[in-house]
């Protein structure tokens, strides 16, 4: 095929012009595959806050509710627990908590609304797993005033979810958003109560 | 009767040319004819893909992901013979990356990657990348707790990474950015049925379209070169009259019927674990994967599946807090572990391919590297501890050291035995 009396620049212009457009409209056509990704709008609305009845929780215990698929934690802290959280503060990476890994009302000594309850996203910050909880010392895996032992690679964190140094979890425990409707229920996922103590 | 038969072939091959590439590809490719034992596994992986193939199809008429635990006890308990295919999936799974292990091994044993095979490497490096994402998506699908549990731990590695590398993004955007792309992957805030009916998806069309695709290109770019053999001798330099390399013999019949042969061994082999041993001994299906997933409890201890072990021994082995945050890391070094094999073309400088007649230092060092990865591989299935961290470490850094001290400088430091013109058979 001949070239001659061929328009080259009208040909490289058109050719460009349609390549284009071409390239718009695949791209365009990417957003519905690329969103269907996304959670779905049923997804979203189980995304609901959680509200725990803390009245019958005794000093020590530990209470495990979901939200959003997580375990959240609720520990009403003993008084040994909470003296605990100062003797260990040497041994921690992040004892200021801060790196933001909590509502900004637990950003405190003791990571919480009150200082006796503790409300925490219960899985480790490596990698996701649900570290264990360690009531009383524990000295073989390294707790030796108690805290939570994530069995998968051995990341330790005190009574307030804050991570030890020389573990392989970056940063400490998550404080999930939550608040008080009244003494005896907290609400998780939603600051609706009150957030101060 | 044999006319019409010869008739429909010929009428067929005009509009199609199928007796050429049966000529091209196996009755007139002409193969090294000292292929050892090493040689079987390339064949051996068809076999598995073709188990995986067929055993997958039929497991897609009883599973359903919105139900996925339990209708795999449905195939388990009520379907007719659901056991036994269920199994040859599962076996198959741990069997492909056996025979793809060897493989690769082999590979590496005589420079099968060096010029001009470098893309028949590559291409394999994808199936073996493709395969390892087949094998992960597989595993969630029955939504045991390790399955549960292992795509919690992939899924965290996604938005692990440390996208603050990129400039103008700080940690807390790094975070929300990691974050928003695992949410993405799950389909949802948490793993749920979203997620295992993507991973479904995925795993029953689109990474097998992708797997077979790269199978064809693999076998397509080493036809064009030919293969290597065991002395990592050319054969195409040495041809006779009619351009018929004189080392070489027709794939088919010879290579098909010894294939054939070692093909029912294999399958023995293969029948004997499916009967005796299908969870492998909780290496192939995990014990706490008999329990229906539960997301508010971990099983004691998370581990992979075997053939993912070598990798996640090093993303555990990183302790590390230096610029980047040990988690950073761990990701690093089990993304380099496999990006570094994609281009070991480039790294391998000795000027000698095969094993066979490099230097004792490439000899011993190999033997090393296989312990190695074997070693990485159990330390990887293991619960970690101060002393197999310390192991994993040091195994970690000879896997790269193997790869970018042994395979470019060997050559400077040690003797190459003289290589043969021609191809050597036995007796060695």
């Amino acid at each position: 095929m001949s070239n001659d009396g061929v328009n080259t620049s009208r040909r490289t212009l058109l050719i460009g012009l349609t390549s284009g457009v071409g390239a718009v409209g695949a791209a365009a056509l990417a957003v519905p595959f690329v969103k269907s990704w996304q959670p779905s709008a049923r997804a979203k609305n189980a995304g609901a806050p959680v509200s725990v009845d803390i009245s019958k929780l005794e000093p020590g215990q530990r209470v495990v509710r979901e939200w959003r698929g997580q375990p959240v934690w609720v520990v009403r802290r003993t008084d040994t627990m909470l003296e605990g959280l100062k003797k260990v503060e040497g041994e921690l990476r992040d004892p200021e908590s801060a790196v933001d890994q909590q509502p900004e009302y637990a950003r405190n000594s003791h990571r919480s609304i009150r200082p006796e309850m503790l409300v925490l996203i219960g899985t480790c910050t490596h990698l996701g797993c649900s570290p264990t909880y360690n009531p009383n010392p524990t000295v073989e895996v390294g707790l030796e005033y108690g805290g939570f032992y994530c069995p998968c690679h051995g990341s330790r964190f005190d009574f307030a979810g804050r991570v030890y140094s020389g573990v392989p979890a970056p940063t400490n425990m998550v404080v999930p958003p939550h608040s008080y409707m009244s003494d005896a229920v907290v609400i998780i996922g939603s600051e609706e109560g009150e957030t101060s103590a | 009767m044999m006319g019409l038969l010869n008739r429909t072939v010929d009428w067929v091959d005009a509009r199609l040319p199928v007796v050429n590439a049966f000529k091209k590809h196996m009755s007139e490719y002409y193969a090294p004819k000292n292929f050892n034992f090493m040689y079987y596994f390339g064949v051996f992986s068809i076999v598995v893909l073709v188990n995986q193939l067929l055993t997958g199809i039929w497991l897609t008429m009883f599973y359903s992901p919105t139900d996925a635990f339990d209708s795999v006890e449905y195939i388990m308990r009520d379907v007719q013979y659901g056991w036994l295919i269920r199994y040859m999936h599962a076996v198959g799974a741990s069997m492909f990356f056996a025979v793809v292990y060897m493989h690769m091994f082999r590979g590496l044993m005589y420079g099968s990657y060096k010029p001009p095979r470098e893309l028949v490497w590559i291409f394999g490096m994808l199936i073996y990348l493709a395969l390892m994402a087949e094998g992960f998506l597989g595993y969630v699908l029955p939504w045991g707790n390790m399955s549960y549990w292992g795509a919690q731990v992939i899924v965290s590695l996604v938005g692990a990474v440390p996208y603050d590398i990129i400039p103008f993004i700080d940690a807390k955007e790094a975070k929300d950015i990691g974050e928003a792309i695992a949410t993405w992957v799950r389909g949802d805030y948490l793993l749920s049925d979203a997620t295992v009916n993507k991973f479904f998806a995925l795993h029953v069309v689109l990474i097998p379209i992708v797997l077979l695709a790269l199978v064809v290109l693999h076998i397509l770019a080493l036809h064009e070169v030919g293969s290597n053999n065991p002395d990592g001798v050319e054969i195409k330099k040495n041809k006779d009259e009619n351009g018929i390399p004189v080392d070489g013999i027709p794939f088919h019949p010879y290579y098909t019927v010894k294939d054939l042969a070692g093909i029912i061994v294999f399958l023995a082999v293969f029948a004997v674990i499916v009967f005796f041993f299908p969870d492998g001994g909780g290496y192939f299906i995990e014990r706490p994967n008999f329990e229906p997933a539960n997301p508010l409890k971990t099983p004691d201890h998370i581990a992979p599946v075997w053939y993912y072990g070598p990798y996640y021994a090093m993303l555990r082995a990183t302790t590390l807090d230096f610029i980047f945050d040990a988690k950073t890391w761990g990701l690093f070094a089990m993304g380099g572990a496999i990006a570094i094999l994609f281009v070991v073309p480039w790294l391998d400088r000795h000027p000698v391919k095969s094993i066979r007649y490099k230097g004792w230092i490439s000899k011993v060092a190999m033997v090393i590297f296989a312990i190695d990865f074997l070693v990485l591989g159990y330390l990887g299935t293991q619960p970690g501890s101060p002393l197999k961290t310390a192991i994993a470490q040091i195994g970690t850094l000879y896997y790269f050291a193997y790869f970018l001290v042994v395979l470019p400088f060997a050559h400077r430091f040690e003797t190459s035995k003289p290589v043969p013109e021609r191809v050597t058979m036995g007796g060695h």
